[in-house]
Parts: C-alpha cells; structure tokens; sequence
C-alpha cells in the first residue's frame, strides 16, 4: 500500500505543494521538447518524401555534431566550419541517394529501414576515425546560466535551443505547406508513381530531403552538443524522436511537433516527480512506456485518421 | 447446379459507409443452398463490398445476415471462416513467401487441431495430422492441376496460376459457402474457361454453394443459377439470367444511363 | 559424392514432408552433428571452444528466437537484448535462490519466464503493425535494462551491477558453469541447447504453427479471412521467440562470460542480434547460424588481418573499422542479395542438382 501511495498519489501531492517548481520542470521539459520535435520532423520528413524510415536520424545528429566539432578544434573558424558541415551533410545526401535508396528503389519498407541501420554503424565508425570517441566539449558562445524570471529558474542554454529548434520547426513546416517545393514533396509522399508521371525528379527530391534532414541533425547536433558535450549518447538522446513519431505518427508534421513537447514535458515530470520514488534514469523509457499505453488506445496516433482497410 | 430450395444465406437491409461515402443501400437478397450466385454491377457498384460483409470483414452500419439459420449483424472474419464460409480476392491475396503446398495447407488451419508443442516435436499426432491432410490437400492440388508447381512459391507463379491457387486454398477448407470475388479478372479465353469448368466442378462434385463477382457477362449468364444486380450500393435487379439479361434497369446501368435525371454519364 | 536427388522417390506424403527429404542432406546433417560432437571438441584448443564455438551456439539460439518472430512471423522487433537480459537475470535469480535445481530446468525456466515477459510486449502488436511495432519493442529494450540496472533485488544487491553464475554440474559432477568448468563441457553443454531447440523451431516453422506465423507475415487480412486469429498468432510468435532468446541470454551469462551486468545486453546487442538474421537470411533456421557464424567471426578476421598484413593499428581504430564494415557490408547485403547467405547456400545446391548441366 505504501509503494502505491508512492507512486500514484505521492508525485501528485509534492506537485501541488510546489506549483512554482511544477511550472519550473514543465517549462525546462517543454524546452527540451521543442528539439525533440525538430529531430522527429527529419524523421517525418524523409519518411514522407521516401518511405524510409530513416533509424541513422539520431547517428546524423551525432555525426554532424562530430564533424563541426573536430573542425572547430582544427582552427577553423565558427562560421566556415558550419559552411564546410553543411557541405558535408549535403554530401551525404548524395551518397546515401546514389549508394543506398537508388539500389534499393521498390524494395519493402523492412529493407529500407535495416540499410538505415547500416547507414548509421557505417557514420559512427566514420565519425569516430575522423574525429576520435573523446566526448567533446563544444561552446557556441550562449551563455549557460540560468535565468530567472518571476522566480522561476530557467537554463538559458535551453531557452536559447528551443528558440532555434522552434524557428527551424516553424519554417520548415511553412515551407513544406506553403512553397512549390513543399508541394511537389507532398505529390512525393502521397505517391511516388504518379509523381513521376507528372514531372517530379524524384531522385532530386530525396538527395534535398536528406539534405534537409541532414541540416536538422546539424542544428541538433550543435545544440545538444553545447549542453551535454558532443559524445556517443547524442545519438540515443535523438532516438527519444522515436516515441515522439509514434505518439504523432510518422508522417503527420503537427504531430511530431505536439509529440515532441509531450515528450519533453512528461518524461521531465516523471525524472523529476517519480523519479525519487522507483530509480533515477526513468527519462530512458518513460517516453517509449507512454507513447505504448497511448497507442493501445488510439493506434492511428494523435493525428492520424482511421486508416481502412481494402481487400 | 442443383439448388434445393433450402436458404443458406440471407442479408437483409444492409447499409454500409466509409466516411461520407455511402457503399451499400439497404441491400437485401438470399443464397440458396447449392446454387451458383452471382453478384454484377458496374464499377464500384459495391459488390466486393458485399463480400466482404458476408465474410466479416466489414462491419454494416444496419440490416442483419442470417447464416444457416442464424442471424446476426456482423460475425468477425475467423468467426465466418470457422462457419464455413472461405472466399477469393480481386487482387490475389496469397501467402507470396510460401509454397503452393504451404498455401493450400493454410486452408487446412482450421480442420487442425495440433499445437506449437506438438509441432515442435513432430511425433506422433502431429507427423499424422500433417500427413492426412496433406492427402486431402493433394486431391485439390489433382483436381486443379498444379502438380507441377506444388513447391514453387507463389509470388513467383505467374498470375492465371496465382488466381487458382487461391482458388484452392479456399477449397482446402471445404467450404460450405465459397466466395469468389472476379475469379476470373484478367484472364484470357482459355484460362477462363479452365477456371468456369472448376468452379462449376466444385459446386457439382462437392456441392459448394457459390456466391460470385464477375464481369464477363457471357461466363456469369452461363454458369450461373440466379443473378443480383447492384448499382451505386442499391439493388437494381435479382432473378435468373434470363430474367436480368431483360430488366430495363440492368439495361440502363450497363448503358450508363444517368442516375440524376439526364445530366448524362 | 555427387548431390543429386535422381532415383530416390517418395512414395509416401510422410516421406516427402521429413525434415531432409534428400538422402545426401540427411547423411549431411549426420556427419555435421559427428564432427560437432566429437570431431570438434578433440581438435579445437580452449580458445576456439571458448570464445568462438560457445559465443557461436548462443548467438544461434538468440538469432533463431529473433528470426522466429521477424522473419517468420514478420513482426520486427528491437528488443532482443532486453530479453536476453530477462532471461539472464531470471536464471541468476532461480539458481541462487534454488541452489538444488539442475542448471537444465533453470535455463529452461529462464526461457518460459522470458516467453511471458515476450507475452506482455507483444500485446500491442494486436493494434500496431510494421516500424510502429518496432519502437514499441524499443520501449522493452530500454524498461527492461533500466529495471535491471537499477533493482538491486535482481543482481542480489550485488554492489557492481554484475552477475557471477554460481558453479553448477550436469550429471554430478560435469561442471559447466564456475571456476572448475571445463571448455569442453560448456561446448557440449551450448552445442545441445542450441541443436535441440534449432531442431524444434525447424519442425514448427515447417507445420502448421510455422504456416500460421508466414500468413500473418505475408498478409494478415487474408490470414484472419482464413480464420487465423491474428492476436494469438502474434502472441504465439512472441513467446517462442522470446523463450529462445531468454535461454540465449541465460547462456551468456552463465557459460559464455560468467559473469556479466545488464549494460551487456543494451540496444547495440539487439542490433547485433538482428544483424545476423539480415546478413544470414530472414526466415531461415540455416540463416540465424550462418549470420551467427559470420558475425562472430568477421571481428576476429578484422583484429587479425592487420597482424597479418604486418600493419600496427590501434585497438580503437579497428573497432571504428569494424562499424564502418558492418555498416557497408549490410547495405550491401541488402542491396546483393535481401535474403541473405542461406539464400546463396540454396541457390549454390540448386546449381549442384544440376551440375555439370546449366541450363
């Protein structure tokens, strides 16, 4: 009895105590959810122009991190190291275009998804070569303390990311409904076949999305890197866009906005409230845990509609 | 075609939408136990929808099914298959990873009355229900003469052979209702002839009650007892084939003559 | 002597549905299994018996358990490490809590307790399907180490984290786990394990549980038209699958390294897991052992080549390496052949049927 009172009735009760520290975790856990959603928008992104449901998301995020690091350290200045990542991301594009989804064009999903992996081991190995598996500290110049306002302690380095994260977010979304691009990648998503029939390059289409993607993992990257340290764990702290997509579904672009401060917020409560209570680390499934009750009841997630069925 | 009166299946009223868009209109008609039915209509008339009412895969927003007596407003698709009903598809749904043999024993399932444990020993019962049925499995595969393609796995049959393994794995569960939806959708002359001389086979041989889609009229005029026709979801004719071949409405549908008052089609 | 099927006929359906209806693959199997029971354990030195052969069985036996569920029933899963864990820690558990009960029974305990734990994840899958499934999977990888991280009850409040298999016999006196465990009894010991159950899943993927879990895989619509109930199919699969690798991850932990902590079996070792069944061949009892086999031995081949070659590389460099490898080789894979090398195996006999005749 005394475990349950714990755990279903305690958390509540400190929360209620403490409303100003509720808001304070609520907001640190909204911050950090804007970045989940920028990362599951690459995801929602490549999944919708390509069918692919792209696992080496979190590695990119990694692997750009690494790269703009590794050349900061070799002297380059900020500005040109960003200009050469962007290149090297755009590179990759192409590579992976020309190396992995061309070959394997109108093979299944399943097939698709498991070369991703392989896209990914073949990034941290790369990563590593080139720039050694030390974790390193990156510093963007964004001051790092916490700023308080009305007596709520805010850490200006997330606030400052989820700014970032949150315009990236906002354009990327504008330019997808908005432009002529955006509308010849929704033709994409919706059908590659009658794409092409009208006069879409779908080869174009997928080395830009990738590059897109490859820029989201970038501006990720940089921004986890510059809390955390550019390391290994980057790129399991980018697969936590994983529950995010199921909560919002992998091909709603609200969704993987709403779902990433769902994320964010609730596994902050339940790190900082439950956490005391059954273990630290909860933040490592909390969010895959919810997002599995959530889809027992409503599969199609928060977005989706009803999917019927034809035989 | 020796129908005996009795009512096998009997839908009454059912209405069926997805979204907006209405499938199905107070359809109404009744299969008779040993007869070949025939549903026709135009495109996207709602016949495979009906089907699939039948067989549990959709669920009717109104009207009742009664199935050997019982009537109900919906029964799950096992829960049809388990009653005796097996069906077809317009686009072949077979098992494309498994062998022809594989299947056609998937037809089998529910006559199986083996478990994993047993299956993982393989002694005794279960090395002897395998056997027997694969002899009533062997019979289908004679009757349909695919011998030669037994272990070759299906998605690498071309498509006429596709459409009559299917045929048999429905068969494999010996039915007491078949569905057929377009057996012979796709088919040249002689293939269809082959697959006219099966179905009416099955139903004369092993007295198989038949309900099926097709759109070769010349083929449903000959091998069929009575005929249904549906139009935008509702029923427009029912009766034999000579009754239909004269209904003016059959007559206007197949001609296109406009639903809403002469706007044209 | 020659590979060839002329002159032997099946006269009867029971012989045509045995488990090598070709006579040369029967005597095959038999001098492969003399070889491996005797011929092996006189031959091989310790290291080879201990860290190639035993590492080999058990990562069959997670494979086989893994292929059962993605490449039969075709319900990708993320999780195996966190079931390997659950079988590890629940054989700790019952062997020293029950210091009496034979090692057998206790791995096989591990594996029904790891089937239920399989049981309860794969609930969902009745409502989501495909990659959805998959990162649900994910929430089993991530839960279930946490738990075994963080409960102390599961490692005996061990202060380290880790797990030491208590020293246990088979038949008196035959050490396999401990300090008095013989290479050679752990190899027989695996060996068994591993060609048993590989025995048991090639008898039900070839009857009618196997032809259940391929429906679902193919198209599970047709399937339940057919009267498969998709949910207990599914379920079905889960359990076996997770039995087999529940009993994988118990030999790990008490024969392979004998001693071990739950961060051994995080999400990098599922990927490992379902690499071998990509690179062996999805849906094939051969494939988990050659992708196995392979997977084991492509480190080794890359530690020694530099050696070989006279090169000096540091131990780092070739781990890095070996993720590039990896990482290529799977793409190429999937892009050479998706169904792996018990594919090329198959098409290789096809070509020896018909040798020295092409057609």
């Amino acid at each position: 009895m005394h475990i349950l009172y714990a755990i279903l009735i305690g958390p509540f009760v400190t929360m209620a105590r403490e409303p100003a520290f509720l808001i304070e975790v609520l907001i640190g856990g909204l911050l950090a959810g804007v970045m989940y959603s920028l990362v599951a928008l690459g995801f929602v992104l490549i999944y919708k122009a390509s069918g692919v449901f792209n696992y080496a998301q979190g590695t990119m995020v990694l692997f750009a991190a690494l790269t703009f690091v590794g050349m900061l350290e070799a002297g380059l200045p900020v500005l040109l190291s960003l200009v050469a990542v962007i290149a090297v991301m755009i590179v990759l594009a192409f590579a992976v275009e020309r190396m992995v989804l061309r070959p394997l064009v109108n093979q299944s999903e399943i097939i698709l998804f498991m070369s991703t992996l392989g896209i990914s081991y073949f990034l941290v190995g790369l990563g590593q070569i080139l720039w050694g598996g030390d974790v390193h500290p990156l510093d963007i110049g964004i001051p790092s303390g916490p700023l308080t306002v009305h007596g709520i302690l805010i850490n200006q380095l997330d606030l400052y990311a989820a700014i970032v994260a949150g315009t990236l977010v906002a354009a990327l979304a504008l330019f997808f409904q908005k432009t002529r691009v955006g509308r010849a990648l929704r033709a994409v998503a919706d059908d590659h076949q009658a794409a092409m029939s009208v006069g879409i390059p779908l080869k174009q289409i997928w080395v830009f999305i990738w590059a897109i993607a490859g820029l989201v993992a970038l501006a990720a990257g940089i921004m986890w890197g510059a809390s955390l340290g550019v390391q290994f764990s980057l790129e399991l702290v980018a697969l936590k866009a994983l529950p995010v997509l199921i909560l919002g579904g992998f091909t709603s672009i609200p969704g993987a906005i709403v779902g990433g401060l769902i994320v964010g917020a609730t596994e902050k409560l339940g790190e900082v409230f439950w956490g005391p209570v059954i273990g630290s680390g909860v933040e490592d499934w909390f969010a895959y845990i919810l997002a599995l009750i959530f889809l027992l009841f409503r599969p199609q997630g928060l977005f989706g509609e009803r999917i019927i069925q034809r035989v | 075609m020796h129908s005996n009166g009795g009512v096998l299946l009997k839908v009454e009223g059912i209405a069926l939408a997805f979204g907006g868009v209405k499938a199905l209109a107070d359809v109404s008609f009744d299969i008779r136990k040993g007869e070949v039915r025939a549903i026709i209509g135009p495109n996207g008339a709602g016949k495979s929808s009906m089907l699939n009412v039948i067989n549990g895969f959709y669920r009717p927003h109104a009207g009742s099914i009664t199935y050997k007596g019982r009537t109900v407003r919906h029964m799950r698709p096992h829960q049809a298959a388990k009653a005796g009903i097996a069906r077809t598809f317009q686009n072949i749904a077979l098992f494309k990873g498994m062998t022809t043999l594989d299947n056609i024993m998937t037809g089998r399932l529910l006559k199986m009355r083996g478990n994993f444990l047993l299956d993982a020993l393989y002694v005794g019962p279960a090395r002897r229900e395998e056997t027997a049925h694969r002899a009533v499995v062997e019979q289908i595969i004679d009757f349909l003469e695919i011998q030669a393609i037994r272990k070759v796995p299906v998605g690498r049959l071309p498509y006429g052979l596709q459409k009559r393994v299917e045929l048999g794995r429905a068969l494999a569960a010996e039915p007491d209702l078949l569905l057929l939806d377009e057996p012979m959708a796709g088919m040249n002359f002689e293939e269809k002839e082959d697959m006219s001389r099966f179905i009416l086979d099955v139903n004369e041989e092993f007295g198989t009650t038949i309900a099926l889609i097709e759109h070769d009229m010349g083929v449903v005029m000959d091998i069929s007892s009575r005929i249904v026709v549906l139009d935008y979801g509702r029923k427009i004719a029912d009766g034999t084939p000579d009754e239909v071949r004269r209904d003016q409405a059959v007559i206007d549908a197949y001609l296109g003559v406009a639903h809403d008052g002469g706007k044209g089609a | 002597m020659l590979y060839r099927e002329v002159g032997q006929f099946r006269t009867s359906y029971a012989a045509d549905q045995a488990i090598f209806p070709i006579r040369q693959d029967r005597f095959g199997m038999l001098a492969l299994l003399l070889v491996a029971y005797i011929a092996v354990p006189l031959m091989a030195n310790e290291y080879w018996l201990s860290t190639i052969f035993v590492p080999f069985f058990v990562f069959s036996l997670a494979a086989l358990g893994l292929n059962i569920l993605t490449g039969y029933a075709g319900q990708l899963s993320l999780g195996t490490g966190g079931f390997m864990a659950v079988g590890a820690f629940t054989a700790y558990k019952l062997a020293t809590a029950f210091p009496g009960l034979n090692i057998v029974l206790v791995f096989v305990a591990a594996g029904i307790v790891t089937a239920l734990v399989g049981l309860l994840f794969g609930i969902p899958s009745l409502r989501i399907k495909g990659f959805y499934l998959a990162v649900a999977t994910l929430a089993a990888q991530f839960f279930l180490i946490w738990l075994f991280v963080k409960v102390a009850w599961f490692q005996n409040y061990s202060p380290s984290g880790v797990i030491t298999a208590p020293p246990r016999a088979v038949f008196g006196h035959f050490f396999v786990t401990g300090p008095e465990a013989l290479p050679a009894y752990k190899y027989w010991f695996t060996l068994t394990f591993a060609a048993v159950l590989a025995l048991a899943a090639k008898n039900m993927v070839r009857g009618a549980t196997g032809r259940k879990w391929m429906a679902i895989r193919d198209m599970d619509i047709a399937a339940e038209i057919i009267g498969i109930r998709p949910l207990s199919t599914k379920l079905l699969a889960f359990a076996v699958s997770s039995f087999y690798i529940g009993i994988a991850g118990a030999l790990w932990a008490f024969i392979y390294t004998a001693s071990v902590e739950a961060l051994a079996f995080d999400i990098d070792r599922s990927f490992q897991i379902l690499f071998m069944i990509i690179i062996g061949g999805l849906g094939s009892i051969l494939g988990s052992f050659l992708g196995a086999a392979f997977i084991i031995l492509l480190p080794i081949f890359l530690n020694n080549l530099p050696d070989q070659l006279g090169l000096h590389v540091g131990v780092a460099l070739v781990t890095n390496l070996q993720d590039i490898i990896y990482g290529a080789l799977i793409v190429s894979f999937l892009i050479a052949e998706p169904n792996g090398l018990a594919a090329l195996w198959r098409i290789g006999k096809e070509k020896l049927r018909l040798w020295p005749f092409p057609h």
